[in-house]
C-alpha cells in the first residue's frame, strides 16, 4: 500500500500484528532466565519472575503493546494517542529494544562472553527487534487531535493527580536505582518511552489538562514531590535527592537572569556560596570569627541580602555594557569570589572564612523544636536528617517557583522578555533597561542566595571548592547553565528537568566521571543541533527554532502555563 | 484638535550629528505643531533615520537641541518615551517571540507602574492594573485591526501587519507625537491605503505624527507639511504643492541635467570610474549600521 516509499507491501493490519505480538513476546521474555549466575546485578536468573533490567523490558513491552492495540482500535485504549500511533510505537518498540539489547549486551560485557546468556537472553533479544520491524512497516497515521469529550473536573482532577503519582513512582525508581547499568536502561526505557507518548499526543493533552486546573497541579506536583521521603527507608537517596532540589533550585533562580533577561551569567554560583557563606557565619559555627546563632528565619535573610548586596555590586558596573562584557564580568567574579574566600584565612588575608577548611560543624536546625539532625517517625516512617533537609528545600524550590511564575507572568516579566528580544527596540518602547537588567540580575542572585543558606545547612560545610566554574559535581556555574539550556530556557519545569538529569547522571554512573566534561560538551552541542530549545520548550521559543515545521498556532489557553510541565520534574 | 500653533509641540533646532567624518545631519531645524502630520523625505542616506535617532535619543545630537512642549528632552531612549514621543523602526523591531498582544502590553510599559513586589504579591491592585493594561492593548489592536491575532506570535505575522502592530506597541505609550519610519515600505497598493487611513485616525486621536516616506503618493496626500531632506541638510520645507512643484527637490531625486555638453562629460565620467574599479581603489562607502546604539 505505501508503493510511493518502496517499503514492502505489508497491509498496515498486520504489520500493527506483528508488532502487538512482539510487544507480547518482549513482555513475556522477562520471565525466562537470561543468565545462570547471579553475578550480574539484579538477579536475572529466575524463572517466571523478572528481577533488575528485565522489569524496564517488561514495561516497554507492556507500553508498546498497549500502543499497538489502540493503533489496532481496540475499544479504551485509544486515548493513549490521539495524535497518531504509529510514530509514538516506532519510539516505543525502540525503547525495548535499546534497553533488552543493552541488557544483554552488558551481561556478556560483564560476564566475560556470550556463554554467560541463558536462551531467555537470546529470546528477549530476538522478540524486542520484532515489534520494531512491524513499527517500521507501518504508515505514518499522524493526524490532528480530534476535539475531546468534556470529562467533568473531577474525573480530570483525577487524572493529572494519577499522572503526578505515576511520574513520583518513575522518578522515585531512577533516584533509587543502586547500579550504573540500571541507570542506563532506565534513562534508555524512560527517555523513549517519554519521547513516544509526546508523540502520540499523550503529553500534550495532560498538557492541555494541567493548564486547566493550574491550582490541582501544582498542588499535585508539590505534594508529589513532598511524598518522596516517604517512600524510602534510608537516606541514602534522599541525600541525593536533597542536592538535586538545592541545584534545580539554584538553575531555576539562574533561569530568571538567563532565561527571561537574556543575560548570560557564567559565575552564577557565586551568589550560591555568597548566601551559603553568609548563612554559615551567623549560625553558630565554632569556626565562625561572629559569634551569634541567628535564628534560621533571619539566617536566611543575611544570606539572601548578602547575595542581593553582591548581584547589586556586581551588576551596577557591568549591566550598563551590552554584549559579551557581562559574561566575562561574571565569570571573573565568580573565580574572584572563591580565591577571596580561600585566602580569608587569618594568614593570607583577614580570618572570615577560614580559609580552605571553610566553615565546618555547622549546627542542624531546630525550627519550632522540631531538630532537622535527628530522624522522626512521621505516620509509621522514619524521616531521617536528609529527609528533613529535604522537605525544607522543597518549600525553599517552590517559593522560587512562586517568584518565577509571578515575575515572568507580569510586566516587570514582560519587560525581561523583550529585552531579550530586542534591547534596543525595549528601549525605545520606554523600558529603563538598565534597571531592568538590574533587577533581574539582583533577583537571581537573591534566590541563589536563598538555595545557599538551606545548602550550608545540608552539608554542614561551606568550602571555597563547592563553587567552582566547572567541576565534577553539581552546582556549579557551568553545570547551572548546562542544566537552564538543557531543560529549556524560560520555563519552570526545564531547569527541574535539566538539573535532575545532570546530577543524576555523574552520580550514578560512576565509569564516566573520567569523561564527564567530555561527554556533557558532546551531548550539549548535540542537543544544540536537535533541540535547541532544550528538552521543554518555552511557549514563546517553540516556534523560534523549528520554523519549517511549526505552522503558526494559536494557543487555546489565554494564559500560559508554565508549571506545566512539572509532571516531569516533580521532585 | 489644538490649534493652537503659537506653542509647537515639538522643536528641534540646529540638530547636528556627526559619525566621525561624516556629518550625516547638518543643522536641521524642524518643528511639529499639534495635531499635524509632517512629512519628511529625501533620497536614500539624506539623513532621515538618522534625525530620527537624534529626536528620540537614541543617538545624541553632536550639536543642537530638542523640546517637547517647551522642555528638552532628555537623550535616553526610554525617558523620550515616557515624555510622550513613540515611534516605530524602519527595519521592523518587534519582539518576534512574545505575542502580539504582548507586544503592545510592553508599548504601554511607561504607562504603567506595577513593580516587582506588587507582581509577586498579587494584591487586587496587581489585577486591576493588568486587566487594564490588557483592556487597553485589545483597544489598540482593534483600532489597527489586529485583534483576531492576539495570540499569535509576532513572528509569524505577514509584513504589512507586523508595520501595524509596530503601530499599535508605539501607540500604547500614550504618545503626543508619533514617528513613522517608513510605514508603508513594502506594502501593496491596498496596504498604503489602509496605512494612510490609519494615520487619519491616529491624528483624528489627537496625535500629531511624523513620518518618513519614499512613496510620494502617499506623503503628498497625508501630509500637512513636508520636509526635504539632502545631505543631511534640510532643503525645502512647506506645503505638499510647493515641495513639489519645487525644482530643487526635483534635481535632489532626479539629479541635474549637465550643462554645457553633457555628452562628453558624462563619458569621462564613466571611464574614470571604470578606471577606479580597473585599478582597485575603492569607491568612497559607508556602511550603514543603522539604529546600533553605540
Ligand atoms: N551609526 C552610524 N555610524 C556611521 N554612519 C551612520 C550611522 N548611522 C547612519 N550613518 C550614515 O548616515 C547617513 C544617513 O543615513 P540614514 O539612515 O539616516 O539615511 P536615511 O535618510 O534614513 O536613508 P533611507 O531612505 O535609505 O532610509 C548614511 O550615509 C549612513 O551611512
Ligand atoms: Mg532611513
Amino acid at each position: 500500500m505505501n508503493t510511493t516509499t518502496g517499503r514492502p507491501a505489508v497491509p498496515a493490519g498486520t504489520a500493527r500484528v506483528i508488532t502487538a505480538a512482539g510487544a507480547l513476546a518482549t513482555a513475556g521474555s522477562t520471565l525466562l532466565a537470561w543468565t545462570y549466575t547471579s553475578a550480574y546485578p539484579g538477579n536475572l536468573t529466575v524463572y517466571g519472575y523478572p528481577g533488575g533490567l528485565q522489569l524496564l523490558t517488561l514495561a516497554s513491552g507492556l507500553i508498546t503493546l498497549a500502543l499497538a492495540l489502540a493503533a489496532l482500535g481496540v475499544k479504551g485504549l485509544r486515548w493513549l494517542a490521539p495524535a497518531g500511533t504509529t510514530k509514538a510505537l516506532r519510539l516505543s518498540a525502540l525503547a525495548g529494544l535499546g534497553t533488552t539489547w543493552f541488557t544483554v549486551v552488558s551481561i556478556a560485557a560483564t560476564l566475560g562472553g556470550l556463554v554467560h546468556l541463558e536462551p531467555g537472553a537470546w529470546v528477549a533479544a530476538a522478540a524486542s527487534a520484532v515489534p520494531v520491524a512491524g513499527a517500521f512497516l507501518l504508515p505514518d497515521d499522524t493526524r490532528a487531535p480530534a476535539a475531546t469529550r468534556e470529562l467533568g473536573s473531577w474525573a480530570e482532577i483525577l487524572i493529572i493527580v494519577a499522572a503526578f503519582g505515576a511520574g513520583l513512582y518513575v522518578i522515585t525508581y531512577g533516584i533509587d536505582t543502586e547500579y550504573g547499568e540500571l541507570f542506563t536502561g532506565y534513562l534508555i526505557t524512560v527517555g523513549l518511552t517519554a519521547a513516544a507518548l509526546s508523540k502520540s499526543g499523550l503529553i500534550a493533552r495532560l498538557n492541555a489538562l494541567t493548564a486547566k486546573h493550574r491550582t490541582v497541579t501544582v498542588g499535585a506536583a508539590f505534594a508529589a514531590a513532598a511524598a518522596f521521603p516517604f517512600t524510602q527507608t534510608s537516606d541514602q537517596y534522599t541525600s541525593v535527592a536533597a542536592n538535586i532540589l538545592i541545584f534545580a533550585t539554584v538553575a531555576l533562580g539562574l533561569n530568571v537572569v538567563v532565561g527571561l533577561a537574556g543575560l548570560l551569567d557564567l559565575g552564577y554560583v557565586a551568589f550560591l556560596g555568597v548566601g551559603a557563606y553568609a548563612a554559615a557565619l551567623v549560625s553558630g559555627s565554632p569556626a565562625s570569627p561572629f559569634d551569634v546563632h541567628l535564628p534560621f528565619w533571619a539566617a536566611v535573610l543575611v544570606g539572601a541580602t548578602a547575595s542581593l548586596v553582591f548581584g547589586v555590586v556586581i551588576g551596577a558596573p557591568t549591566l550598563r555594557l551590552r554584549g559579551d562584557y557581562l559574561a566575562i564580568v561574571t565569570l571573573g567574579f565568580g573565580e574572584i569570589f572563591r580565591i577571596a574566600v580561600n585566602n580569608m584565612d587569618g594568614s593570607s588575608g583577614p580570618n572570615i572564612t577560614g580559609g580552605p577548611n571553610g566553615v565546618p560543624n555547622i549546627p542542624d536546625l531546630v525550627i519550632l523544636g522540631y531538630d532537622f539532625g535527628q530522624p522522626h517517625d512521621i505516620g509509621g516512617i522514619t524521616l531521617g536528617r536528609f529527609a528533613n533537609y529535604y522537605l525544607l528545600m522543597l518549600v525553599f524550590t517552590a517559593v522560587v517557583v512562586l517568584v518565577f511564575a509571578r515575575a515572568n507572568n507580569s510586566r516587570i516579566g514582560r519587560a525581561w522578555v523583550a529585552i531579550r528580544e530586542d534591547e534596543t527596540a525595549a528601549t525605545a518602547m520606554g523600558i529603563n533597561t538598565f534597571r531592568l537588567k538590574l533587577m533581574a540580575f539582583a533577583l537571581g542572585a537573591a534566590l541563589a542566595g536563598l538555595a545557599g543558606t538551606v545548602q550550608a545547612h545540608v552539608s554542614y560545610t561551606v568550602v571555597p571548592e563547592q563553587y567552582l566554574f566547572a567541576g565534577p559535581v553539581p552546582p556549579n556555574s557551568a553545570f547551572l547553565l548546562a542544566a537552564v539550556i538543557l531543560g529549556g530556557m524560560g520555563t519552570i519545569s526545564g531547569p527541574l528537568l535539566g538539573a535532575s538529569l545532570l546530577y543524576l547522571i555523574p552520580a550514578k554512573l560512576q565509569f564516566m566521571q573520567d569523561y564527564q566534561l567530555l561527554l556533557f560538551g558532546l551531548a550539549l552541542v548535540l542537543l544544540m543541533r536537535f533541540r535547541p530549545e532544550g528538552l521543554i520548550a518555552d511557549r514563546r521559543k517553540q516556534l523560534e527554532f523549528h520554523e519549517d515545521t511549526a505552522p503558526p498556532t494559536v494557543p487555546d489557553q489565554k494564559t500560559p502555563d508554565e508549571t506545566a510541565g512539572l509532571t516531569k520534574a516533580g521532585a | 484638535m489644538s490649534t493652537d500653533t503659537t506653542a509647537p509641540l515639538l522643536h528641534a533646532s540646529g540638530v547636528i550629528m556627526r559619525f566621525g567624518g561624516l556629518t550625516a545631519v547638518r543643522n536641521v531645524e524642524l518643528t511639529v505643531n499639534p495635531g499635524e502630520i509632517v512629512g519628511l523625505i529625501g533620497p536614500n542616506g539624506a539623513g532621515k533615520t538618522t534625525f530620527f535617532n537624534c529626536l528620540t535619543g537614541l543617538y545624541v545630537p553632536t550639536e543642537g537641541s530638542v523640546t517637547y512642549r517647551g522642555k528638552v528632552l532628555p537623550p535616553k531612549p526610554h525617558l523620550v518615551t515616557a515624555a510622550g514621543i513613540a515611534r516605530t523602526f524602519q527595519n521592523i523591531r518587534l519582539f518576534p517571540n512574545m505575542t502580539v498582544l504582548e507586544n503592545v502590553l510592553v508599548g504601554g510599559h511607561t504607562r504603567t507602574k506595577e513593580g516587582l513586589f506588587s507582581a509577586l504579591l498579587r494584591g487586587p491592585g496587581f489585577k486591576r492594573a493588568e486587566k487594564a493594561a490588557r483592556d487597553k492593548a485589545m483597544e489598540l489592536l482593534e483600532f489597527t485591526g489586529l485583534a483576531h491575532k492576539a495570540d499569535h506570535l509576532s513572528r509569524n505575522l505577514p509584513y504589512g501587519e507586523q508595520r501595524k502592530l509596530e503601530i499599535a506597541r508605539a501607540l500604547a505609550s500614550d504618545p503626543g507625537l508619533l514617528l513613522l519610519d517608513e510605514p508603508t515600505a513594502g506594502m501593496n497598493p491596498q496596504e498604503t491605503r489602509a496605512t494612510e487611513e490609519l494615520v487619519f485616525a491616529i491624528r483624528d486621536r489627537g496625535i500629531a505624527v511624523l513620518v518618513i516616506e519614499h512613496d510620494m503618493r502617499f506623503i503628498f496626500n497625508l501630509c500637512d507639511r513636508v520636509a526635504v531632506l539632502v545631505q543631511g541638510e534640510k532643503l525645502v520645507e512647506g506645503t505638499p504643492d510647493t515641495v513639489q512643484s519645487d525644482e530643487r527637490v526635483i534635481a535632489a531625486y532626479i539629479g541635474t541635467p549637465m550643462e554645457d555638453d553633457p555628452g562628453q562629460a558624462e563619458a569621462a565620467e564613466v571611464e574614470a570610474a571604470e578606471a577606479a574599479t580597473r585599478t582597485g581603489t575603492p569607491a568612497a562607502g559607508t556602511t550603514t549600521d543603522e539604529e546600533e546604539q553605540r
